[in-house]
């Protein structure tokens, strides 16, 4: 692990910073002039999503910070109590906009298993193909995405380009762009269609040149290095302490991914390496990210050479208007773009389930540990730590 | 996770253990004991990881169900420990002393379901809602249909179906 001598982060030693009084709040006199309150906020800052940071700076330096969300609040968890098993479909897919497919997989697994229901093996090669591609579209933005933070914009549209191909691929396999509602109780909606594989092979060969040219766009460019090589540094300490998961641990070197600890689907007959870096500030966050985009494009290849050409993609379901499934509770995660991403179901027998709460990523990183980050960041620095963090609000609104 | 849950049984009083999957099991606990066992379970056990805390309303039996789920990423398994508190004047110990990220879970839940945690850093503050004068939206009794009606206006040319009936008048 490097030293971190960026004076821009978080300083343990808090003897020479304002004290902070036991409601949370700073012990300063804002009316002294050497604070002021700024919020970054909530208007939609690129990548991230609607939510506000209320910042108290002294200089151009953060002295405190404090997430505000609610701007996206639908209760979506609360609205699917009332709803039928198969109506939470739409309902769920909306917490995530950014992968909503992860969102309709853990509804789906979570029926199955308190059902005891078997999934086709083609069906799970469809699902494992449609998550990999909901990780490569999230990636296609989020990379770029780094380098808009600091006005390096043409990623972003490259990215955006590229993410829309994808998202054409989308709607042949699925009917929809973003939301797709192909993963059902027992399997998918359907086969590939004719000369599918040859399209999106096309599609990963563009995405390939776009990662040499992100390459040189980012991680050779000397005022990306500048703004992101020991800025946003998060102590490995923090990780557990602050639920950190998926590339923002990776890149504080833990190896944790949920595709190879608690293997799903057909990750386990897949061949790949768990993708790390040690230095753990935003630049190797950065990094982490890039090889999860080559490692996607190494995936989907290996899923499409493997996945068999027919076979029965959906198990039989009970009439879906009357399904009641059998009273328990289940706990299920997958991998998504941004880490651990898991649905706890609790049933009691009835029609609609009891209750169900998501475990998203951005619930701890955009809250208790973005809090944390800021402190002594420079204000300049602070959109940039936000994005590093990969936040999505929905997921903490639900 | 058969060794962890024995390991459990001799030091606490636990029922209701529920194997789900090999590397999932549900207990319940106490709710005296609970910030006790998963203390145990984080310094001697290894679940250092916390996944989630949450809450389940049984309103005909009167409790709120806490549900916090552990894991230990050596072992690679969960266990969530269950624990039952009245719904009157319901109220736990907090747990943020163990990870600090478990006081934004304190407060979402005190917010959506009035379980309050004192002691909790900003357990008050408000966390989604604003201004809301309203019983905690996320307890059963919470009637969101009602709540829509009163306070949005409905669109007009909108039709409701339900799905059952909808689908018998198609398929007749």
């Amino acid at each position: 692990m490097k030293e971190q001598k960026n004076i821009f982060n978080w300083q343990p030693d808090r003897s020479k910073y304002p004290k902070v009084k036991e409601n949370g709040e700073l012990d300063i006199d804002l009316t002294s002039e050497k604070f002021i309150k700024l919020w970054q906020g909530p208007n939609h800052p690129g990548v991230t999503g609607n939510m506000a940071i209320e910042l108290t700076v002294s200089g151009d330096e953060v002295v405190h910070a404090k997430t505000h969300v609610g701007y996206l609040h639908r209760g979506f968890e609360k609205l699917m109590e009332r709803r039928l098993w198969i109506q939470c479909f739409p309902t769920c897919i909306r917490m995530c906009v950014a992968e909503p497919d992860y969102n309709e997989y853990l509804l789906a697994k979570s029926a199955e298993e308190l059902s005891g229901i078997e999934v086709p093996e083609m069906a799970e090669w469809l699902r494992t193909l449609v998550l990999e591609m909901a990780r490569l579209q999230s990636l296609l933005r989020t990379v770029p995405g780094q380098a808009g933070t600091l006005s390096l914009g043409v990623g972003v549209q490259w990215g955006v380009y590229l993410r829309d191909l994808v998202l054409d691929l989308f709607e042949e396999l699925t009917g929809g762009r973003v939301y797709h509602m192909y993963i059902l109780p027992g399997g998918v909606r359907g086969l590939l269609p004719d000369g599918f594989k040859k399209r999106m092979e096309d599609v990963l060969k563009k995405i390939e040149e776009f990662i040499v040219n992100i390459e040189n766009l980012m991680f050779k460019n000397i005022v990306f290095k500048k703004r992101t090589i020991g800025v946003g540094y998060i102590d490995p300490a923090w990780v557990d302490q602050f639920g950190i998961v998926g590339p923002n641990a990776r890149a504080a070197g833990f190896k944790r991914d949920v595709r190879k600890d608690y293997p799903y689907l057909k990750y386990n007959e897949l061949d790949f390496d768990v993708t790390y870096e040690t230095d753990s500030d935003i630049f190797a966050r950065s990094v982490v990210r890039k090889k999860e985009l080559i490692l996607t494009l190494d995936l989907i290849r290996q899923i499409m050479a493997k996945m068999p050409e027919k076979g029965d993609f959906k198990a039989q379901t009970p009439n879906v208007l009357h399904w009641k499934i059998p009273a328990g509770e289940t706990y299920v995660r997958s991998e998504s773009s941004r880490g651990e991403y898991g649905f706890y179901t609790v049933s009691d027998g009835s029609t609609m389930p009891r209750r169900i709460n998501l475990r998203g990523p951005s619930y701890t990183h955009a809250v208790s540990l973005l809090e944390k980050m800021l402190i002594n960041a420079n204000l300049a620095d602070v959109h940039s730590i936000m994005v590093s963090l990969q936040t999505c609000p929905p997921e903490i609104e639900r | 996770m058969e060794n962890y849950i024995e390991d459990i049984k001799l030091r606490f009083d636990v029922k209701d253990i529920v194997s789900r999957r090999d590397n999932l099991s549900f207990i319940t606990c106490e709710k005296e004991k609970t910030i006790a066992l998963i203390t145990h379970m984080k310094n001697n056990l290894g679940f250092t990881h916390f996944v989630l805390l949450t809450a389940v309303d049984w309103i005909e039996d009167g409790l709120f169900q806490l549900t916090y789920i552990l894991n230990n990423p050596n072992a690679k398994i969960d266990i969530a420990v269950r624990t039952m508190i009245s719904r009157e004047n319901s109220e736990m110990e907090s747990a943020h002393k163990l990870w600090q990220q478990v006081a934004t879970y304190q407060r979402e839940l005190r917010e959506m379901f009035g379980i309050n945690f004192p002691d909790s850093p900003g357990v008050t503050d408000n966390f989604i809602l604003e201004g809301w004068d309203d019983i905690p939206p996320y307890r059963r009794d919470f009637d969101t249909k009602k709540y829509a009606e009163e306070t949005y206006f409905p669109r007009p040319g909108r039709e409701t179906n339900d799905p059952a009936e909808y689908m018998k008048k198609k398929l007749s």
